[in-house]
Order: structure tokens, then sequence, then C-alpha cells
């Protein structure tokens, strides 16, 4: 019996004690009629040594791809000491620390992972995760309505330029409650892929509870974020930034956006030490002002003292969260992504700033290696000429679904498609290149493309 | 033992060298009024620092593999290893999400035939994966019941019926969904107050929210009745399955009336907790809910599989991820509902309940009052220490540090929050006989003390790496990040 211990011996022991005359009394106050059939649709028991066998034929089946599609998730390397300290027994199988005596390894690891990316992030205070960005910049637009004390409009403005999948988690995620998410159509500044500030004259002088900046956008441009901060708080708007963390080690972080820096900021923490594995899982990270601190959704670890003066970690203003305040709960939240979030401490700690810099920096010039082999090959185009991060939107002489038809052939995911989104841009992909690709694996796509 | 904060292990040049892309030399190119000015503040350690401390951190931690973990309602089982050495096979660990389906066809497969099990062992007529934990589960349920009134036009009906059992999720999710939650209160002998449930139902009603069985520990007996009740005012019935531990194999919620669940796979499919996740809350409905599920959906057409969605699905709930929910614990629950199998898939519920009713005498007979006492334990069981805590003033929170220094766990405490110093206690399958009666063994010598050295329980933990934590000053004196000393 695979994983139950109990010999013919204990159940006839454990049966007398309880004095039931078998497995099957522990069940009598099951009405009889509701009592299931035999499972049908579940296959005969596999050993381990079989399971094993079948997951590697299907892994193979798959094969090793060539990945440059980036749109939301990113492969870097991850440090081989990253997953064998994160599947260790004591980070893996060790839940919530509610017993917070019993799980200073957890805690701890989780106010080091706080203290990160508040800095990372320029901001005061951080959570201990949200299921991903996109439901996290769900719970960001929820958490500016709650913050802010003067806006009664529950509108959020929310570019174009930002994830498309993003603004549709967001409207399922809020859709309920009375927010109203307001698209800025794309109003792109000529050759920058970016958003023109002037299309926010259209809600000058209203009352905007929110606007949410992504950047790098979600084509991998980079927005003029000083004039689009200072522009919503002029306006008595509230600022949510959407930003890659990778990205963070190169560029300005929100907190010191425009005059007075960003009120929220969230993410997708995949980056950081997580693989693609096929969508999850990953981690959302909010970080934000000290001010908004209790309006903040999810676990949050605080340091203090034990009896005896000693240092020590524990969950703190737990009356924020569902298993205090119930229906007046921030958010529903329970459990969090907390092995992932370990897998980003341990990751952070081994790149520190230097080797995220380094990471970043070669991203970006992959990314511009990637650009000069396919720019040569007729009918492709780079769309976008200003700066970028990692990513780039090319533009083809024909639909996109063959190119990427094309590329699979080779074993290359060759990017994400953006005409079913933004068929104003043409036959437009997005690409990305990170550290991890080689101009072996360019070299292979300019040609397959060719 | 204790860990100094890796920044403290920190000097400044220091780093990892090894984990450097050196490539190309780390040149900042971005424009200049978009460039970071200052370095973040992150650990600046030799890669065996790195190491050193976030091993010493995890010996700190009390984890199945380490401890017996009775965690009422978290269902603590073994997570078998397997699944996650093949759950991270390097083909499957590399798939970007967004890749042509030709690409992964191995993969999707897996996920239709977790689908399809789902599906078999709840009863239910369709399943999505999608939601990445219970909550996420029970916002998409509560969602799909709003649009389900909202599409026949039905528009009124926004109440939520919750028992004042529910676990704290409920309610929340209910206020997230834009519902007005009412509670109905449960019985002395465990069971829903039925008469007030049938006060409470009418024509505002959206659906109930139950788990069953309960969280008092107790199969909810007049569930038939229950579900008759708020489908003839209306309603729909919707089921936690955070303890479908202890039914699995032996009862299905759709053949209970239900219409729609959640599963929490971290809990009764073994994925692991991670220290506070991730979880995967899969949501199964019933037919009439079909067209709501949350989207994407693996479907098959003839023996190629593909993502149903938004096109497919007009009706869906929406997404509620950027890709499909967390993929690596669905390969995960995969892989060991395919190591159970179906004979396996029975035992889980039978040796759960055997392992609580156990449990439950065996305190009981050492003198411990059982909330329920005439009732079967499910898969877990509720002990009170209201009498301890008014004769000897040692409580729940006291019995449960003092666990900690005999090597427990200590069982969930203080939830439900019906039942005055509760422990909430649920060994799972897993666990051998010996095990249990170690933990009966450790609680009667904590009675013992509670008699004669009440202090030594009252100031437990005593032997963990910190005494009882000052949670008061935590909150009041808020320190959640770290600064450098001045």
């Amino acid at each position: 019996m695979p994983f139950i211990p109990h010999t013919q011996d204990d159940i006839r022991e454990m049966l007398d004690v309880i004095g039931a005359s078998s497995v099957e009394a522990l069940f009598d106050e099951i009405p009889a009629g509701l009592r299931a059939k035999p499972l049908s649709g579940i296959p005969d028991a596999l050993s381990e040594m079989a399971i094993g066998q079948l997951m590697q034929a299907r892994a193979v089946q798959d094969g090793r791809v060539i990945n440059f599609i980036g749109a939301g998730a990113y492969e870097h390397h991850i440090p081989a000491a990253v997953w064998a300290i994160v599947t260790r027994g004591e980070f893996y199988s060790a839940y919530t620390p509610y017993q917070a005596e019993a799980s200073q390894g957890t805690l701890q690891l989780l106010y080091q992972y706080q203290t990160m990316m508040a800095s990372l992030t320029g901001m005061d205070v951080s959570n201990a995760s949200l299921y991903d960005g996109a439901s996290a910049l769900g719970e960001a637009c929820l958490m500016a309505v709650r913050a802010h004390r003067k806006s009664k409009s529950l509108r959020i403005l929310i570019p174009s330029t930002v994830s498309p999948i993003y603004s549709k988690v967001a409207h399922a995620v809020v859709g309920h409650q009375r927010l109203s998410l307001e698209s800025v159509p794309l109003s792109l500044s000529k050759d920058c892929g970016t958003l023109n500030v002037s299309a926010l004259d259209a809600y000058k002088g209203q009352d905007i509870t929110a606007l949410v900046i992504q950047q790098p956008n979600f084509f991998g441009q980079l927005e003029d974020v000083d004039a689009l901060t200072d522009w919503a708080h002029a306006n008595g708007t509230m600022v949510i930034a959407v930003v890659n963390p990778i990205s963070l080690a190169l560029l300005k972080p929100p907190g010191q956006w425009g005059a007075k820096g960003v009120d929220i900021v969230v993410g997708e923490g995949q980056p950081l030490g997580v693989p693609l594995s096929g969508g999850g899982p990953y981690f959302g990270f909010i970080t934000a002002r000290m001010e908004y601190v209790r309006q903040m959704p999810g676990r949050i670890i605080g340091r203090t003292v034990d009896l005896e003066g000693k240092q020590g970690f524990t969950l703190t203003l737990q009356a924020r969260e569902q298993h205090i305040r119930r229906s007046k709960a921030t958010s529903n939240i329970c459990t969090n992504q907390g092995l992932l979030v370990t897998a980003a401490t341990i990751y952070m700690s081994l790149l520190g700033a230097e080797g995220l810099e380094d990471v970043a920096a070669t991203s970006c010039a992959r990314l511009d290696e990637l650009i000069a082999a396919v720019t040569k090959v007729p009918g492709v185009q780079l769309k976008f000429a200003a700066p970028r991060f990692h990513e780039a939107v090319l533009v083809f002489n024909r639909p996109v679904s063959q190119v990427l038809d094309a590329l699979a052939k080779q074993g290359i995911a060759g990017g994400f498609d953006l005409t079913p989104y933004y068929p104003e841009l043409g036959n437009a992909l997005l690409v990305c290149a990170t550290e991890s690709r080689t101009t072996a694996d360019i070299e292979k796509y300019a040609k397959a493309i060719a | 033992m204790t860990e100094k904060l890796i920044f403290e292990h920190s000097r400044p040049g220091r780093s990892a060298t090894a984990q450097r892309p050196h490539t190309v030399a780390a040149q900042n190119k971005m424009p200049a009024a978009l460039r970071r000015k200052s370095r973040p503040l992150l650990p600046e350690v030799s890669e065996l620092q790195a190491v050193r401390h976030f091993t010493r951190l995890s010996q700190l931690n009390f984890s199945i593999d380490t401890h017996f973990y009775p965690l009422g309602s978290c269902t603590m089982k073994y997570n078998p290893r397997a699944c996650n050495q093949y759950a991270m096979l390097p083909e499957l660990l590399g798939r970007h999400p967004l890749a042509h389906e030709s690409l992964g066809q191995g993969f999707l497969t897996c996920m239709f035939e977790l689908q399809e099990m789902l599906k078999d062992v709840t009863g239910m007529r369709g399943v999505s994966l999608t939601p990445m934990a219970g909550a996420q589960g029970e916002f998409a349920g509560v969602a799909m019941m709003r649009a389900y009134h909202q599409s026949r036009g039905d528009v009124d009906r926004d109440e939520i019926i919750v028992p004042d059992a529910a676990h704290g999720t409920n309610p929340a999710t209910a206020t997230m969904c834009g519902c007005k939650v009412v509670e109905i209160p449960s019985l002395s002998n465990g069971d829903i107050d039925v008469e007030a449930l049938k006060g409470a139902v009418g024509p505002k009603t959206a659906g109930i929210m139950l788990t069953n069985p309960s969280t008092l520990g107790v199969f909810e007996r007049r569930i038939v009745e229950v579900s008759q009740i708020v489908h003839k005012a209306g309603g729909l019935l919707y089921y936690d399955g955070a303890n479908l531990n202890a039914i699995l194999g032996k009862v299905r919620p759709g053949d209970m009336g239900f219409d729609v669940i959640h599963m929490n796979l971290h809990k009764t499919f073994s994925t692991p907790h991670g220290g506070g996740g991730p979880g995967s809350g899969a949501v199964g409905v019933s037919e009439r809910l079909l067209p709501f599920l949350p989207i994407p959906i693996v479907g098959k057409e003839g023996e190629t599989y593909r993502w149903l969605t938004e096109k497919d699905m007009p009706k869906s709930i929406g997404r509620l991820s950027a890709f499909m929910g967390n993929a690596g614990v669905l390969l995960r629950a995969y892989i060991y509902m395919r190591m159970l199998g179906r004979d396996g898939m029975h035992r889980v519920a039978e040796f759960a309940s055997l392992n609580a009713n156990y449990l439950s005498v065996r305190l009981q007979k050492a003198g411990f009052e059982a909330a329920y006492p005439e009732r079967r334990a499910s898969h877990e069981f509720i002990i009170t220490v209201k009498r301890q805590a008014r004769e000897l003033g040692v409580n729940a929170m006291d019995f449960a540090k003092r666990l900690l220094d005999y090597g427990f766990h200590a069982p969930t405490t203080y939830f439900p929050l019906l039942v005055p110093e509760c422990l909430l206690v649920e060994p799972t399958e897993t666990e051998s006989k010996q095990d249990l009666d170690a933990f009966v063994d450790a609680m009667i010598a904590i009675q013992h003390e509670a008699e004669t050295d009440a202090q030594k329980v009252k100031t437990a933990p005593h032997t963990l790496p910190v005494r009882r934590l000052d949670d008061v000053r935590a909150a009041k004196q808020l320190d959640i990040t770290w600064k450098a000393p001045a």
C-alpha cells in the first residue's frame, strides 16, 4: 500500500481500541445512499519505477526547446544550489509558520526576502508573496481603492502598453467589486512603442483612483516613468507600478519615479530563480509605501524578541488577513507561494546586486545580437527603435503564425504572436533573449526564418 | 542554534563569481534618466556562505520530513519524493507556457488526464486546473455561481450563506465576489442548524458554501436535505474541498448535490506545502456551470491536446492567472494520483479515518475532552482543553507550545472559532500507529506537567531555537525590513 504504513496487526489493534468491527464501520455516519461506487476513472496504481518511465517518455516527447519567448515568463540560468536547497525536506514539506518558534528558518528567510524586495523596488515595505504577477495587479487595484482616502470613483487606468494578459486577469479578479478598470488606448509616441503622456490629457482633472505603469512595458520598451508618475500625482491619482525584477538591477526603481515615487509596486518574481515549468508555480510580489502597510494583502513577517529578549521572527499584522477578519479581510488569500520565494531569496543571495546587473546587461546584449541577426533576413524589421530592456517587437512580411511554425519545426519557441492583441502593429512578434541564449541559438533562429 | 541575517554575513565586494554569465562585461546601457543610481540592498556573500546560511535556516524548521505534523485542516501527509523528481524533468521544467502546443503534447497529456481523474473522484462534469490556491478556487466557485444567476437574468442574488464554523477564506471570498455574507449557526452535535438555514434562504440567495466533513471534524449528516432546501430556493451549493481526504473514494461531492467544488491539491493530493505555498485549487462543476469554468482548460481533438480559451468558452469567468495556474504543482498531483491508482485512492480516506478515530479514542481514554465525543471522527477531530484552562490556567496555546518541546508540530489551535480552547488534530493516513502512540504519550505527559508544574507548560517552548515570541510587540513596533545599522 503506497505511503500507508499499517500492518494487519496494527489495523486489528486500532479497531479494537476504537471498538469498531471494521474500517468500513468508521463510515457508518454517512447515509448509505451517498456512498460512492468504486471509482472507475482511475487506472491501476503504478510503481515509482513505472510512473518514472511514463513521465520520462512524455518529457522526451516534448523535448528540449530553445526558448525565445518572454511576455511575462523569462528563462534565466538558475544556480544549481538554489533548488538543491529549496527541495530540502525542511523547506519543501513545512507549512505556514503558524507555530513561529518551530518555523524560524522559513520566517527569517521571508524577512530577508521582504527586505530585498523592498530595496530592489525602492519602497518601504513588502509582503511575503501573492500568487503571480497578474493576480498581484488585481490585488494592487483593490489595495489602491482601500488606501486612497480622497478618490471615490474607483476608476483605474490601464494603458494598452501594459500586458494584455495581466489586464485580463485583473478584470477577472476585481470584476465583482465596484471598480472600473479602463483601458487607455494605444497611442504610441512615434517609434517609441511607449505611452504618449498626452494620451492622458483626456483624463486630466477627473477623479481617477490609480494609474498603472508597466516598466519595461509589454513590448519591452522603456516608458517615460517620471512624466507619467508626476502626471498622476498632480491629478490626485495613485500610481501602481508593474516591474520586472531583473530589470531593476539596471533601471531606476519605482520608489524613485517622478518627484515622489510610486505608491504600490507589483510584478512577477519568476525571473528570480524559478524555472519556466509550463507556466507555474511562480510568485507575485507587492511592495508599497509604509503608510499603506495596513492595506496590504497577504502575509507579512515581522522581527521581534522572545521571552529572553532574543531576536525572532513571526507573522504580524494578522488582523488584515482572512483567518482573523473573515469577511472584512483585505483579501481572501491564505496559501501563498512560499517555496518559490525561498528559491528567489537564495537566487538573489547568490547573484547579489552585481550578479543581477551582469544577468540583466548580458540579456540586453543577447537581444541586440538577435535583432542584428534577424533584421539581416529580408522581410524582417525592428518595429521600435527607442531604448528597450530584453524584449523587442519584430514585424514580418508574412503572417507570424507561419514564422512560428517554421521555428517550431527546428525546435525553437520563436516568440509571442502579437497579432490577436495588437492588430494595428501588423505581423508583429514579441521576441526575448536572455543570458541563457547562445550565439549558436541565435544563428539557428536566423537560419530557420530565412 | 541561531543563524545571523544574511546581510550580517555580507562584506562589500564579496560575491559568488561562478554565477556570473561572464560573457559580456556588465554595462548599464539604459538611458541616463532611467538608470539605477545606487545598488539595491542584496547580500554580498560567497557561494559557500549562501549555501551554509540557507541550509542552517532550513534546520530551524519543523516539517513533515522531520516531525509528526497533525495540523488540522491542512492534511500534512507525506510528500512523495518521486512527485518532485518527475515534475522537475528538464523538458517539463524548461517549457515556456506560451510555446506552441505541438511542442508540449506530453505535458498537455498529463494535464488532460489529471482533469479526467479529478472529475472521477469528485463526481463532477468538468474541471479547471487554473486556480492557484484553495482561496482562488473558492473565488472561482462563487464567481461562477454569480455568473450563472446573471446569465439567467436572476440579478438580485447576492447573498452567500456560510456556516459560522467555516474557514475564514469562505466569507472573505464572498466579499471579494461582491456578495453579502449570511451566517448560520451550527448545532451542539456538529451539524448545521437546518431550521436556521430554512429561514436564511430566499430570493436573494446565490448559494451556500459548505465543507463536508465540516471544519468541526464531523460529517454533515443532513447534507441531502440541505441541498434540497438551497436548490428549492434557487441557490447553488458550493463545496469547500479542504476535507476531501476524509471521503476520497467513499463519497463524491457531485453525488451529494454540490454544483461546484474546489479541491486543495496541496492537501488531498500531497503536493508540497513549501513553507506556506504554492497550493493549487482546481475546481469542478456540475453540468449547468460548465460554460463558466475559468480558462484555460485542456481539450482533446482526436489524438491531439490543445488549450480551450476565450473563443471556445465565451461565458468563462475569465483567467485567474497569467498562464495556466501552478503547472508544476499539477504535475506533482498527477504523479501522486498515478502512484496511488484506484485502490490507493480508496485507501486514503480509510486510513485517514482509522488514524483519526484511533487517536481520538486514545486521547479520550487518557482523559482529554473531545468536542463531539458521540460522533465518529472524520479524518480529523477536536480536543478542547477548556477545563485545563479554567482549573489549571493552562490553555490550548500552552499545550501547543509544549508539544514542540516533545518533538511534535502542534495541531491547529483556536480554529474552528466555535470550540473554546481547541486543538484540531489531523494525523493523515501516512502516519504509523507508533507515531500516533508517541503523540498520545506526549499529551499525557504534558497534562501531568500542567497539573504539577504549570509554569513549565505556560512558558514553553524551552528547547527550540527561540522561546515564546512577543506577537504584540511584533505588531506595535513594526520591523518588517532590515535596515543597516547607521
